[in-house]
């Protein structure tokens, strides 16, 4: 039975290989980008053999405690892992819990990040080849530390297999993600910063981490290595206590998740709240803008754009502090102007087939690009003045404020314009309805990059005007420039919103039942 | 159990003001995805005030079929006419006479069940206390009140069909275009759902069932229409197509296709 699961395992892989020709040059490409990392990893591992012990230990235990940490936490939060012998789908199956078990196990190794992990542990053995006593614990120790990996990664899975199930979980969990994903650069520069300003903070890290969990087993060959034979033989101790622990526990969860059957939890709710449908307007163009809205604020895909906009003036200042120069950061206004106006530029693609509705109430083109634009329009309006006069003001030069606000607005109203026209006319593969933003969905290619950077480089023409006329405020200091971008972004940034708004409406009009069709392959 | 009935009736505006013209008729609508020739030459009348059934295979062409006669799907050749209104020369006009359920597509489901009703309405450009009192009316007859305020992603897939059948019904059309619309749902809501239409049909509206129940087609509808590899192979009353037998057992004999070889012996317990 348990050969039956590993069987099943390797022929999942290998059928998910032959799906096609390029999705098989793509993983070998991906794979020797892969193999080549790990023997750099390898080669590093056997190379750190000659350094000093302490900093071999320092090593070792902090990154294997990230790699334990890794297979514990990434399941958790990212839906598209590998869930192919997951221990739902053996339920209709009767197949004994301990071989179940060994079998589950086996299988979480044999597939990309168990082969690469359990390789990587191995090379530990190069490593501590000068210390042959260190050398033995390191090979045994490898192989209870992938244990360890995928057994606790197994326990998570099985622990949360009822929250994801949840809609809400997903929701969430797909959009707390976003924020570690966005500040990685910051994050690891900080703890990059950390290990330079206090040598002996590594020390102290290694020591406590080797005392949990995520660790004890990377810390052993050092204890060897140095001597400290009877501490070794405690954390090993310790180490195989944890696994015993986990494994149980996985068995129990496991146990109950067999006879347990997924259920979304869910409480029923009365009529009586409408929400922003009973704030606008009761015509079709409110209608469009309650519903956009009510999607800005419970769709993750959107909720994403609006999670982005406070993250991109902490980007910039970390950009700014690194390189000294403050003055980018005053800019922060127009960008988030220019993301916030681009986010409706596929909003057809996203409401997928559900777009219907709108083909077969008849909602005119003018209803549906102005109640989008509406939407888009709340949502933005505040925050891009917010985050246009907050730098000035922090930094100074509110002087400039009519030159920058001017910019602001005349990136956002065009941008809108332009989106009303760009997402009336081309669809590309977004992420489904209910699918975390992150996904990249199969087909996305070239047509989205293609419509991206023209799209990108049009509404950089449109705004010429108003950049010339900052440059020109910028070059000469002189305030009438300021205020002549703050006339010409209000002025030309509402005639082009029209003119995108007419224009997007037409072709909508004309185009409605094809934007449906188009739509409708990506499901 | 009493059954709730819906006070529901097709507008003045809509067909009554053209009582002779037929609900539907399509002439020579044809459709091709590439290679495959999804629907090939299909003419249908349906008289107004019929509850018309349209069965077939799966893949038989039905969902084409409908989505192109109600505007949903640009037809490569042939036209279609609502109450007389050509639908894709006239799109809006057609639409205001239409209440259409397609299937296998997705709705605004962040939306709570009241919202996408209420949407549904607005978007038709109804006002706020009409749409209100109908939302509430619809919700009841369906048997959804208590879910009224749950998100419709949360919804079971009956839910879903009965909420998707609310908001074609909310601007009281004079032709109901509702593509499996039983699909899914359970018993009691089905048998609510069939009382609704059939009030609805008895007070002048038009109703036109995809399906491939046909039991349920021939207790349910007064004309049918057998489509398969997207041709109509029989049409008219459900008498007249189905003649002395029963309209299983008439489907059958007209699409063909049925295995009466011996097999799966193994599977006979005894």
């Amino acid at each position: 039975m348990v050969a039956h699961l590993l069987r099943l395992k390797l022929t999942l892989l290998r059928n998910s290989l032959k799906r096609s020709t390029w999705a098989l040059i793509g993983v070998i490409l991906g794979g020797l980008y892969g193999l080549g990392m790990l023997g750099l990893l390898i080669v590093g591992l056997v190379f750190l053999g000659s350094a000093d012990s302490t900093v071999i230990r320092n090593v070792l235990v902090i990154g294997g405690s990230v790699v334990v940490l890794g297979w514990i936490v990434v399941p958790m939060v990212s839906s598209g892992i590998d869930m192919t012998l997951d221990p739902a789908r053996f339920v209709t199956f009767a197949v004994p819990m301990r071989q179940l078990i060994i079998g589950l196990a086996l299988g979480a190794v044999i597939g990309i990040p168990g082969i690469v992990t359990l390789l990587a542990s191995l090379a530990q053995v190069g490593t501590w080849i000068r210390f042959p006593a260190a050398a033995v614990a390191a090979l045994i120790c490898a192989v209870f530390a992938v244990l360890l990996c995928v057994v606790a990664s197994r326990l998570a899975t099985t622990a949360v297999i009822s929250l994801t199930s949840s809609r809400r979980f997903k929701d969430v969990s797909s959009m707390v993600i976003l924020v570690p994903l966005i500040l990685v650069g910051p994050i690891i520069a900080g703890v990059a910063t950390g290990f330079e300003q206090s040598p002996g903070f590594a020390n102290e890290l290694a020591a406590i981490l080797g005392w949990t969990p995520l660790g004890v087993f990377w810390a052993v060959p050092a204890d060897v290595a140095d001597g400290a034979y009877l501490t070794a033989a405690l954390r090993f101790v310790l180490g195989v206590g944890v696994l015993a622990l986990l494994a149980w526990l996985w068995q129990l969860n496991l146990a109950r998740a067999l006879v347990t059957p997924a259920y979304n939890a869910v409480t029923r709710k009365g009529a009586g709240n409408l929400g922003f449908f009973g704030r606008f307007p009761a015509t079709p163009t409110g209608a469009v803008a309650a519903r956009a809205l009510t999607y800005w604020a419970r769709d993750p895909r959107y909720l994403g754009s609006i999670v982005i906009v406070p993250l991109v003036p902490l980007l910039m200042l970390f950009f700014a502090a690194q390189s000294g120069d403050y003055t980018l950061l005053n800019f922060v206004g127009p960008i988030i102007a220019f993301l916030l106006a681009w986010s409706i530029s596929a909003d057809i693609s996203y409401d997928n087939t559900a777009f219907w509705l709108h083909l077969s109430t008849g909602v005119s083109g003018r209803a549906d690009r102005a109640g989008r634009a509406l939407a888009v329009a709340v949502i933005s309006a505040p925050a891009v003045l917010v985050f246009t006069i907050a730098p000035l003001w922090i930094s100074g030069s509110l002087e400039d404020l009519p030159m920058m606000l001017g910019l602001s607005i005349g990136v956002l109203l065009t941008g809108i314009g332009f989106s009303s026209v760009v997402s009336a006319r081309y669809t590309y593969n977004v992420p489904l309805p209910g699918e975390s933003p992150l996904k990249t969905p199969p087909g996305t290619g070239f047509s989205m990059f293609a419509v991206q950077m023209i799209g990108w480089l049009v509404l950089l023409v449109l705004v010429i005007p108003e950049l010339g006329l900052a440059i020109a405020y910028l070059v000469t200091g002189n305030s009438a420039f300021g205020w002549l971008t703050l006339l010409v972004g209000c002025v030309l940034g509402t005639v082009l919103l029209l003119v995108g708004l007419k224009v997007g409406g037409q072709w909508y009009d004309r185009r409605a039942p094809e934007q449906l069709q188009a739509v409708s392959v990506n499901k | 159990m009493s059954s709730p009935t819906l006070p529901l009736s097709p507008d003045d505006a809509g067909g009554s003001s053209v009582p002779d013209s037929p609900a539907l008729v399509i002439r020579g609508l044809a459709k091709r995805f590439g290679e495959k020739i999804a629907v090939n030459g299909v003419d249908l009348d349906v008289p107004a005030g019929s509850f018309y059934g349209l069965v077939g295979p799966n893949g038989a062409g039905k969902t084409t079929t409908l989505s192109m006669a109600t505007g949903l799907l640009r037809p490569d050749h042939g036209q279609a006419w609502v109450h007389g209104v050509d639908v894709w020369e006239h799109p809006l006009e057609a639409k205001k006479l239409m209440g259409i359920l397609p299937d296998g597509v997705r709705l605004f489901d962040r939306l709570t069940g009241e919202q996408l009703v209420t949407y549904a309405g607005l978007l038709r450009g109804m006002d706020r206390d009409t749409v209100a009192e109908r939302v509430a009316d619809l919700l009841r007859a369906l048997d959804l009140t208590n879910d009224a305020g749950t998100l419709v992603v949360d919804y079971s897939a009956g839910m879903t069909k009965k909420i998707a059948l609310a908001s074609s019904l909310i601007h009281a059309p004079s032709l109901l275009v509702l593509d499996e619309p039983f699909e899914s749902v359970d018993p009691v809501s089905a048998a609510n759902i069939r009382d609704i239409l059939a009030s609805y049909v008895g007070s002048g509206g038009t109703v036109i069932v995809s399906s491939h129940v046909m039991d349920l087609v021939q207790r349910m509808c007064d004309h049918v229409a057998v489509i398969a590899a997207g041709t109509v192979l029989a049409a008219g009353t459900v008498d007249e197509v189905r003649g002395e037998s029963s309209l299983e057992d008439r489907f059958v004999e007209l699409v063909g296709g049925r295995n009466t070889a011996e097999g799966l012996t193994w599977l006979r317990t005894s």
